[in-house]
């Protein structure tokens, strides 16, 4: 299987260990990611926040470069790359005023970025993950036995409408996904409840103060590990995890995996190939998993 | 509480784009953005949900509330407030609303408006210099390089001393690349010079 692949800034960053996860568990899989030509930033929440017409014209430009390279599916692991991707998708679609003022901004002929719209569709990673869930159960060898928390954020789930997330309160496609890498997910309280996001650096006691709330009831129901499919939730529950104790005023070990972490490890790749040891709060499966009923 | 004194003022118009007074916030809100302030019943909901209503000095009901009314004070004060810079865009509002009214997409158009005003809430002044740092560092490099961004950050807002120790620790992890990526950058630049000229022609 051949796909279009838009790694994004963070995934060649501060979140390189997602990005080695994602490429190490493809090339497992038989899936052959094709990077997107001259890819440029997808704009994020500042973009978002701060300028409504470049936070559609930045990945606009993405969506076009993909069609110009005959990409009809395009995969963005990184959460908030695909809700941005997905949402200039949907507002080119539905927004023919915006779509001319795009079109100018990208120096496109006028109605390109119509059907090219159409052409191109957005994955994320647990999208691509979902295709090959047969693939998964049958190259199992070392089935990820532990109990953990399925943490899917905003970005993925919301809008509905514009990701086509399965549940939008309480989605379960990640949970699947454990499961066919021989995990047990717990049901827990906060599943799509934010973490901070972008305030991360502005203000890191208020992201201490929301991922509190989710490392303690992953805890409470007895999670050995957290797992996600979004470099901002990574890193503000695990790089941010100093601002976390300090907030619960106790200090948690409670690791946080990435969902291609899991398949991975499942797969039996090394760690190492999965980023791993790039975590701040050290993964540590030394010790014997919890009896998983 | 907010009362709506200029009721028979509100706008109506159900369609996007549509010739509602340009005169009101609200009205500017619906035509920019087709959203419909006045769609709401205030039952509270995106408050209720919201992950940062804490955090706010006007929860997003009373936002609403407050456009609603078309009235020049409350207006201001909804351009002046800490909470449209609070909000993050999670989307738990929207799509909890029983009317869909597109609150992440009404606080996108408030920022705009309140930093083309000039009113921005003293509060923000970080979360400001840090989407200003992250814009210009996609500008510059067409890519953000991350490096640059706290750099920027940190200069714009003088707190130097930030995260000092986590900056080593991510260089020892490979987190933290000490050179920008290589991307489009002449492409992107023109991006944002054509966005600017555009903005600027429109008056926006």
């Amino acid at each position: 299987m051949k796909i279009g692949y838009y790694p994004g800034c963070s995934l060649l960053g501060s979140s390189r260990d997602f990005g080695e996860s994602v490429v190490a568990v493809a090339r497992a899989l038989e899936v052959e990611l094709v990077d997107v030509p001259d890819w440029n930033c997808c704009g994020a929440s500042s973009a978002h926040a701060m300028d409504h017409l470049l936070s559609v014209a930045l990945p606009a430009s993405v969506l076009a470069s993909a069609a110009r390279a005959g990409l009809t599916e395009v995969v963005a692991p990184c959460a908030s790359c695909f809700n941005r991707l997905a949402s200039a998708r949907h507002a080119i679609q539905k927004d023919p005023a915006l779509r001319k003022q795009v079109e100018q901004v990208l120096d496109v002929p006028a109605g390109s970025l119509a059907t090219l719209a159409e052409k191109v569709r957005i994955l994320n990673v647990i999208d691509l993950l979902q295709r090959c869930s047969d693939r998964i159960a049958a190259k199992v060898t070392q089935p990820f036995a532990r109990a953990v928390a399925c943490y899917y954020g905003c970005l993925l789930v919301r809008p509905g409408e514009v990701v086509g997330a399965d549940r939008v309160e309480d989605p379960v496609s990640m949970d699947v996904l454990v499961e066919k890498a021989g995990g047990k997910p717990v049901a827990w309280s906060f599943k799509t409840e934010c973490c901070g996001a972008a305030l991360s650096i502005p203000n890191t006691p208020l992201v201490g103060k929301l991922g509190a709330r989710i490392v303690e009831d992953a805890a409470a129901r007895q999670a050995e590990a957290i797992v996600v499919a979004c470099p901002m939730c990574h890193s503000n529950l695990d790089m941010r995890r100093g601002a976390i104790d300090d907030a619960r005023g106790k200090k948690s070990g409670l690791p946080v995996l990435f969902i291609t972490q899991v398949v991975g490890l499942a797969l039996g790749l090394p760690p190492s190939e999965l980023g791993l040891e790039r975590h701040f709060v050290p993964v540590n499966l030394s010790r014997p998993a919890a009896p998983v009923a | 509480m907010l009362r709506a004194e200029n009721s028979e003022d509100t706008p109506t118009s159900t369609e996007p784009h549509s010739s509602t007074s340009d005169r009101t916030l609200s009205g500017r809100l619906e035509n920019a953005a087709g959203v419909h302030s006045a769609d709401c019943y205030q039952c509270g909901k995106c408050t209720a949900g919201c992950p940062l209503a804490a955090e706010m000095d006007h929860a997003p009901s009373q936002l609403l509330r407050m456009l609603q009314t078309d009235l020049p004070q409350h207006e201001e004060r909804a351009l002046r407030s800490r909470a449209i810079w609070m909000c993050v865009g999670c989307q738990t509002c929207v799509s909890r609303c029983p009317k869909q009214v597109d609150l992440p997409r009404a606080m996108d158009f408030l920022r705009q408006e309140s930093l083309a005003r000039g009113l921005v809430n003293r509060d923000a002044s970080e979360i400001v210099a840090f989407h200003r740092a992250f814009l210009d560092s996609i500008e510059r490099h067409g890519r953000v390089y991350e490096l640059g961004l706290v750099a920027g950050y940190k200069l714009r807002t003088g707190h130097l001393a930030q995260d000092t120790t986590l900056a080593p620790a991510m260089v020892l992890k490979g987190k933290l690349g000490l050179l920008p990526h290589a991307g489009n950058r002449a492409a992107v630049a023109k991006i944002f010079a054509r966005a600017r000229a555009l903005q600027k022609g429109s008056g926006q």
